[in-house]
């Protein structure tokens, strides 16, 4: 059986990429598909962590995760997608209207 | 004493409150008909009933009264007072002034204020001023007649500022607001001290007829509670010290100058002292200090109306002058009869200044008398009416101002006090002399009017008004005829259960020739008018160029504006414009709410550096942030 520590280990290795991808890359596709990864991060802590306590509560949540990933994958896709069109670049740095 | 309840007594200030209330909200709205018929008909009405409870307090025993408790006012521990009026024989004859007056005035405002387009805010400060007024008068305790007080001091502030985009009666209105309050600082101490005396006995009251009971409690303080409330009351009826508001406050509509400041609320400070009559004459010195004051002053003024020539003006001074006659009477102690004077100078100076009203009407707004001359023959109703009130104010024996005037120097010379006597009739003798010279300059004469003014009589409504107070003001004295004539003293008898059985020890016995000297005093006084101004109009100018110190002297007025503004008014200026406005208002106001606002500013200024619209510093930011929880929870279990 594989040790539990693996499972946790490997969620925090990922965890902490999405974290380095969202803070330092500058193309916001690439910042999303990074926070798509800390969420998978923690949907595999949470399968994990369930199966060790003998609890369905880890999987549940994981079905919610994975649904809201999906609904804010569509309207992340949709907003990068109109940012775009005004825009015309993807560039975090350059989308910087909102500031003093 | 007997009293009975009599609510419809509280309908006397309701009427006026209702038409105020009406002609502030819904005055301009409804329109000018409308005003026209709610101003002086609330008014009318408050004197029928005033009327209707005269006739019931007639009907009942001498010294009975009318009593309503509306409802309990102030209560604080042991002091409570309440929201009551009174009528007795004293203040019904007061109610009967201010509304039967008031209502005729009122009326003829009507006319007067026919070409104005403020005329909804004219009648609602006419209406609260008569709310105010009928307050004071009626009231039943000492604080109660504090707020109709220092309503009556509103409103003659609001009327006489009335015309407001000019910015010399605007100070004319504020002078008066101002000097009033010193008045009223004396009143609230005089009050104050009453109250403190009762208290170290245990007697929380400020009701008239308690107050009465405990009199003897007041012995005390009585001098100078009397003082302070005179104060007050010089402040209010415009006499020496504080009666430089009065002249200024001409500049009012006419018709407010013969309600307030000629009939009703100026004779507020006889009134306050006739009703503390039972603390006043505890007190010989204070007394002595009331009738001093009253007889100087009837003199000064009556000195400074000679040389005026502004009409309204002239009137002032002799207003000023017949407040201090009053002021004597009841110094002497002679309440009855300064109430009396109260009452005929209500009928023939509130019919003064209406005549005055008509002539400024007919000559669009000229006050100037050497600008008028020879009207009596385009103004014959005018003219008849003022001749009955100059008359009446000369003292001519048979008209109102003679029974009244000659009372109070009788019991002057009954009291004692010659010198006040002599200065009295001294002052009769000039009383005569400029309200003829008045006469003259006006109606008689040649004509000196701008031939551009078209002269006219005025409408009925403001002539009817001007053939009522005539009448009054040849008859209403006619209710105290000397002893022993048909009623005789009828008025002094109605009065006499308010004020007791007060009598000011008789020095010597009145005689004929008392009365003769007085009348002969006013007989001079019209034979030098008539021979200055009808006679020989050269000599009054050659006079002036002979006596021109004098005359200057009395042209300004003894200069005590011109002392007032170097002791008093220019300090309270400069502190106003210094301390006040720039130090105060500027300064810390101005700097609080400033200050508030650019601190936010400034604040902000720094603040907002930290929005740098990139969202990865924030991701930043907020990592730090949950790194920061997680690591303070991961330190509470290592430590646990």
């Amino acid at each position: 059986m594989v040790p539990m520590s693996y499972f946790v280990g490997l969620s925090a290795v990922l965890f902490a990429i999405g974290v380095a991808g969202v803070l330092l890359r500058r193309n916001i596709i690439v910042i999303f598909m990074s926070i798509e990864v800390m969420l998978n991060a923690v949907n595999l802590a949470f399968v994990a962590l369930g199966r060790r306590l003998g609890s369905m509560d880890g999987q549940v949540i994981v079905f919610f995760v994975m649904t809201v990933a999906a609904a804010e994958a569509a309207v992340g896709l949709a907003i990068i997608i109109s940012v775009f069109r005004n825009r015309e670049t993807v560039n975090a740095d350059e989308l910087n209207l909102m500031r003093w | 004493m007997m009293t009975a309840q009599f609510p419809a007594l509280a309908l006397i200030p309701l009427f006026p409150a209702l038409g105020f209330v009406f002609n502030v909200f819904f005055g301009r709205r409804a329109g000018r008909q409308a005003v026209n018929l709610a101003g002086p008909g609330v008014i009318f009405l408050a004197f029928a009933v005033t009327l209707w409870g005269f006739t019931r307090l007639l009907a009942m025993p001498s010294g009975a009264a009318l009593e309503v408790t509306l409802w309990p006012w102030i209560v604080a521990g042991q002091f409570h007072t309440e929201i009551a009026l009174r009528l007795d024989a004293l203040s019904a004859v007061m109610t009967l002034i201010v509304s039967g007056v008031g209502a005729v005035i009122h009326l003829y405002s009507v006319g007067y204020m026919a070409h104005d387009e403020d005329y909804a805010r004219y009648f609602a400060y006419m209406n609260l001023f008569a709310l105010s007024m009928l307050v004071l008068v009626l009231a039943d305790n000492l604080l109660l007649m504090f707020v109709g007080w220092e309503g009556v001091g509103l409103c003659s502030y609001l009327l006489i500022a009335f015309w407001y985009d000019n910015a010399q009666f605007a100070y004319n209105g504020r002078k008066a607001f101002v000097v009033n309050r010193v008045g009223d600082a004396g009143f609230v101490l005089g009050i104050l001290t009453i109250l403190s005396a009762l208290v170290a006995h245990g007697v929380w009251t400020l009701n008239f007829a308690e107050l009465q009971a405990h009199r003897a409690m007041l012995a005390p303080v009585a001098t100078m509670a009397g003082l302070l409330l005179l104060l007050g009351a010089t402040g209010k009826s415009a006499q020496i010290p504080l009666y430089v508001w009065l002249p200024d406050a001409m500049v009012g509509p006419t018709p407010v100058s013969a309600l307030i400041h000629a009939a009703t609320m100026v004779t507020a400070g006889v009134y306050m002292i006739a009703r503390l009559h039972f603390l006043y004459t505890l007190t010989p010195d204070a007394m002595y200090v009331v009738a001093v004051i009253g007889a100087v002053t009837a003199f000064f003024a009556a000195t400074v109306a000679v040389v005026q020539t502004d009409i309204k003006r002239v009137l002032a001074y002799s207003t000023i002058s017949q407040l201090g006659y009053m002021f004597m009477g009841v110094g002497v102690g002679a309440f009855a009869a300064g109430i009396f004077h109260v009452m005929t100078h209500a009928f023939f100076k509130g019919l003064l200044f209406l005549c005055a009203g008509s002539i400024i009407h007919a000559l669009d707004g000229e006050q100037d008398m050497t600008r008028m001359g020879a009207l009596w023959r385009r103004m014959p109703i005018t003219y008849a009416t003022m001749l009955a009130a100059t008359l009446a104010i000369s003292a001519v024996p048979g008209f109102s101002g003679y029974f009244s005037k000659d009372l109070i120097l009788k019991r002057t010379f009954a009291a004692g006090d010659d010198g006040l006597w002599l200065i009295g009739i001294i002052t009769a003798g000039l009383t005569a002399f400029y309200m003829f010279r008045l006469l003259f300059l006006t109606f008689h004469g040649v004509s000196r009017v701008a031939p551009d003014k078209h002269v006219h009589e005025s409408p009925p409504v403001m002539t009817v008004p001007l053939i009522i107070l005539g009448v009054l003001a040849v008859v209403g004295g006619w209710v105290e005829l000397p002893d022993g004539w048909l009623w005789g003293g009828a008025f002094t008898r109605f009065l006499e259960p308010v004020f007791g059985s007060f009598r000011t020890p008789v020095a010597h016995a009145t005689d004929a020739a008392e009365v003769g000297i007085a009348v002969m005093a006013t007989f001079i006084g019209f034979a030098l008018a008539y021979i200055l101004y009808i006679q020989t109009p050269a000599l009054p100018g050659r006079i002036v160029a002979r006596a021109s110190a004098l005359y200057r002297v009395l042209v300004r007025k003894y200069y005590v504006d011109e002392l007032y503004n170097l002791v008093f008014a220019r300090f309270l200026f400069w502190g106003s414009e210094n301390v006040l406005n720039r130090g105060v208002d500027h300064g810390l106001i101005d700097g609080l709410v400033n200050g508030t606002g650019l601190g936010v500013e400034e604040s902000g200024e720094i603040a907002r550096r930290a929005e740098t619209g990139n969202v990865q510093v924030y991701a930043f930011v907020y990592l730090l942030g949950a790194v920061g929880i997680v690591a303070y929870y991961v330190y509470l279990v290592m430590v646990r």
